[in-house]
């Protein structure tokens, strides 16, 4: 009985894992007694299972995943949706919408929407197939969405989501988090943004290493501290233009201690959900519930 | 457009090759990984003049539709030469052997895939060779390897891959260009490294049995240095990643709750699966 | 590489940029009139091509390379050279571009990218004659993109005119009748120069350098070529079937002027630093 790897220890595929009653799990293969990194990865050893965490590939659904996919296609009660990877997902009106509902269900979604929803089920020969009835899945309108490595995603949100509600204490932007590495952010300024993705970027380049969670919180109170001063500066500056300010109704105040924008249509946002694991974090909320409601009696 | 001449001998009295080689020396050899960004995976190989980027798509979703298998994903190989990678323009256009070539690394690559973890998908593999000075092939193989494990895709192993041959009737090891136009053979080949066992294997030109056996052998022997050489260039793309001021000596003080972070972080998702 | 509207981008991709823009922002905090980060280099493959260049504006990429060889003439040419500009959407290059024959918006990045060079004349053909009405050279310039985040075609113009630039090749000649090299290498007979700069509009406003997310939602873009004493020698309007202005025109075109001095700045350092 052996091991040959050591903790954290970049491992690549065919390289020896372990030898002896071990049991080969994911990202591992065996063969006569031995067991063989498949992928490149961390090797982690747990109990008698080897397993390699991959630090790289493409989105394979599970169910129970939080995805955010964009509609490509309706077909009659189905909605066709992208969520990157290789397999294209389907979403039917019974599992997102309430009954009776209109024949043409593009009037509730249509080409080019994103969601947030679901994988409700997956196996290798159908699917995946999504559903919108959970909490805080609906139509996700304004912001912007950043493509991610699926395989760091675990480390954006962080154990029972530390690092993503770091991330969001910092900046006080809206998020989600989806597992298909796709993350839609709405901050209440370019600037915020902009420190957002270098936040996510980083952590992608990253995320084999330790410490991250402190090096990220460090680098973002640095930023947030500059463009807290910056925004005091141009404050003290555009004094005299303040009326005029006032007549603009679109652009909000480029103030990091403002509240995120609002969308003037719809109702207060929910809080966010990092993944569908992740509930004890979600706080509670009415909105909500209401907002998940309407989505599906539209 | 120069005329290329022959050289008067490929190897010398001295018993060196065109370039100061040894019969059983190796160019040099430059292998980096996620070289592209676009790319799911990517790598670029220098060897000798050879220069080769190679780029991984997939596992995704596979156009045409026909090509699709119900058990596996569709491994699907393009190697182009640029119109300028060689002395005499090559046309723009894929031709046959180009074609072939494809076929053929694509065979050196699948028995290493498990590709059956992606049913009806397809894995593309893109080989662009930017400037060609001999073993195109099996240089392409080389780089490929390490795209695909880049991106993620699941593997046997990395799969090495050199050219051995015959120039003035001595063996030689990783063909340079003149040594493939005008020696004696070239026999391009790859193999699985744990077990020896050949994914490519191709000859032309004239060797006898005992010469073709030994040919083989040194050609297995470059492929394991040339494996080692992969494997740390996997690695080293990971070290590259790691902030500098990452101290190795603060770890293990203080450190449990992120040691565990960072493994647990990673295979958060993966903790709720069982194989 | 322009017209996007048949791909099923999101309302979220559309509008953010929109936002963004009428903010005065661009996602990159450029502004409106900012190229990105240009880097070039020389002579990346300079053992089996003429001339070549790699450039990365942002993180695009293309290799540009040149092959000089010798051929005949057109017949109602006989005492000029041909020079000829190709380029292609390698898939290599992003996970939008298909395999197979190019498709209409490769032919017109390849036929955009040879207007730039072919209609300021770049190349003076007349001194390409070796023989006239049987010899002469043939210059073919080719692109290759490696990563694609938006505005291949300056890319590509840029490319191929540091590649056009800095190529040497031998110097010809016939001697009984046959081909045979002088021993003198050649420059390229340079007539003009220009390189491209494209606008891009979205809505009512204009931007150079377009990323691809700002490419999903242009309405369409104008190229234009511009040479050292800011003379427009070719012009197209494509990638997206949105009109455009008179005024916007003038605008697009005040842009491209103040850019364009940019642009050959950076071609000329980079053939600079090989002479």
């Amino acid at each position: 009985m052996a091991v040959y790897f050591q903790k954290r220890e970049v491992v690549v595929p065919g390289q020896l894992l372990a030898e002896g009653r071990y049991r080969a799990s994911f990202g591992t293969y065996g063969e006569d007694g031995k067991i063989f990194s498949s992928l490149v990865g961390l090797a982690e050893l747990r109990g008698n299972t080897v397993k390699v965490v991959a630090l790289e590939g493409a989105y394979i659904p599970k169910e129970g995943d939080l995805v955010i996919g964009t509609i490509t296609q309706v077909a009659g009660n189905n909605w066709k949706v992208d969520i990157g990877g290789p397999y294209g997902a389907s979403l039917h009106a019974n599992n997102a919408l309430r009954r009776p509902y209109s024949d043409d269900i593009s009037e509730y979604m249509d080409i080019g929407d994103v969601i947030a929803a679901e994988v409700i089920a997956f196996d290798r020969v159908s699917g995946p197939f999504l559903g919108m009835k959970g909490r805080g899945l609906r139509v996700l309108q304004g912001g912007m969405i950043l493509n991610v490595s699926p395989a760091k995603i675990p480390r954006i949100i962080g154990r029972r989501g530390s690092m993503i509600n770091m991330i969001k204490d910092h900046l006080n932007i809206q998020t989600m988090v989806g597992q298909n590495g796709r993350i839609w952010i709405r901050a209440p300024s370019i600037q915020i943004l902009r420190l957002a993705i270098t936040a996510f970027r980083t952590i992608e380049s990253q995320a084999h290493t330790s410490k991250l969670t402190d090096r990220i919180s460090e680098m973002l109170a640095e930023e947030m501290a500059k463009i807290k001063e910056s925004t005091k500066l141009e404050e003290e500056e555009s004094e005299d233009y303040i009326s005029e300010v006032e007549e603009s109704l679109e652009d909000s105040h480029e103030d990091a201690e403002s509240e995120p924008e609002l969308e003037p249509e719809l109702k207060p946002e929910p809080e966010e959900e990092e993944s569908a694991e992740v509930e004890a974090e979600v706080e509670e909320n009415e909105e909500e519930e209401k907002q998940t409601e309407e989505v599906n009696e539209e | 457009m120069s005329p290329e001449t022959k050289p008067d001998f490929l190897i010398s009295p001295e018993g060196l090759r065109v370039d100061g080689r040894r019969p059983d020396e190796l160019r040099p050899v430059e292998l980096k990984v996620g070289v592209l960004k676009q790319a799911d995976g990517s790598a670029s190989i220098r060897q000798g003049k050879t220069y080769i980027i190679a780029a991984v798509y997939g596992p995704r979703e596979l156009h045409p539709r026909h090509l699709t298998l119900n058990d596996r994903a569709y491994l699907r190989v393009e190697y182009r030469m640029a119109t300028f990678s060689v002395p005499d323009r090559k046309r723009p256009a894929p031709s046959r052997r180009e074609k072939e070539i494809s076929m053929v690394i694509a065979n050196a690559l699948k028995p290493a895939l498990f590709l059956e973890e992606f049913p009806k998908a397809v894995v593309d593999v893109f080989i662009q060779v930017i400037q060609a000075d001999g073993g195109t092939r099996c240089a392409a193989i080389n780089a490929a390897s390490l795209a695909l494990a880049d991106a993620g895709i699941p593997m046997r192993s990395l799969i090495p891959a050199v050219a051995v041959g015959k120039a003035d009737g001595q063996l030689i090891v990783d063909l340079g260009d003149e040594e493939d136009k005008y020696g004696q053979g070239d026999v391009p080949m790859a193999i699985i490294p744990t077990t020896e066992e050949l994914t490519l294997l191709q000859q032309d030109g004239s060797f006898n049995r005992e010469e073709l056996q030994e040919a083989m052998q040194m050609g297995i022997n470059a492929c394991k240095y040339l494996h080692e050489l992969q494997k740390e260039s996997l690695r080293r793309a990971y070290v590259k990643k790691s902030p500098e001021d990452m101290d190795d000596e603060d770890d293990d003080e203080d450190d449990d709750d992120f040691d565990d972070d960072m493994e647990t972080d990673l295979g958060e998702a993966e903790l709720m699966e069982d194989e | 590489m322009g017209d996007y509207s048949t791909e099923t981008i999101s309302h979220i991709d559309r509008e953010f940029i929109s936002d963004l823009l009428r903010k005065g922002e661009r996602l990159d905090g450029r502004a409106f009139n900012e190229y990105r980060e240009i880097e070039v280099e020389v002579n990346v493959v300079p053992a089996k091509a003429e001339g070549s260049a790699l450039v990365k504006l942002g993180d695009t990429t293309v290799v540009a390379g040149v092959k000089v060889l010798v051929g005949e003439p057109y017949p109602d040419s006989p005492d000029e050279g041909v020079t000829m500009v190709t380029a292609e959407m390698s898939p290599i290059a992003s996970p939008l571009f298909e395999l197979g024959p190019p498709k209409e918006d490769a032919i017109e990045l390849a036929r955009v990218v040879d207007r730039g060079v072919r209609e300021s004349e770049t190349v003076d053909a007349k001194k390409l004659c070796i023989v006239e009405g049987k010899k002469v050279y043939m210059v073919f310039a080719d692109v290759y993109p490696m990563e694609y985040d938006g505005n291949l075609i300056d890319a590509s113009s840029i490319a191929v005119n540091a590649a056009l630039l800095t190529t040497k090749y031998p110097e010809m000649t016939i001697e009984d009748g046959k081909l045979v090299e002088t021993g003198e290498l050649l420059s390229l007979p340079i007539k003009n120069v220009a390189i491209e700069s494209t606008v891009a509009k979205i809505d009512q406003i204009l931007i150079l350098d377009t990323i691809l997310k700002e490419e999903f939602v242009q309405d369409c873009r104008l190229t234009m070529a511009i040479d050292r004493d800011n003379n427009f020698t070719a012009m197209q309007k494509g990638g997206g079937s949105g009109p455009i202005s008179m005024e916007l025109i003038d605008q697009a075109m005040d842009m491209a002027l103040e850019a364009s001095k940019d642009l050959h700045k950076v071609v000329e350092e980079a053939v600079k630093s090989v002479e």
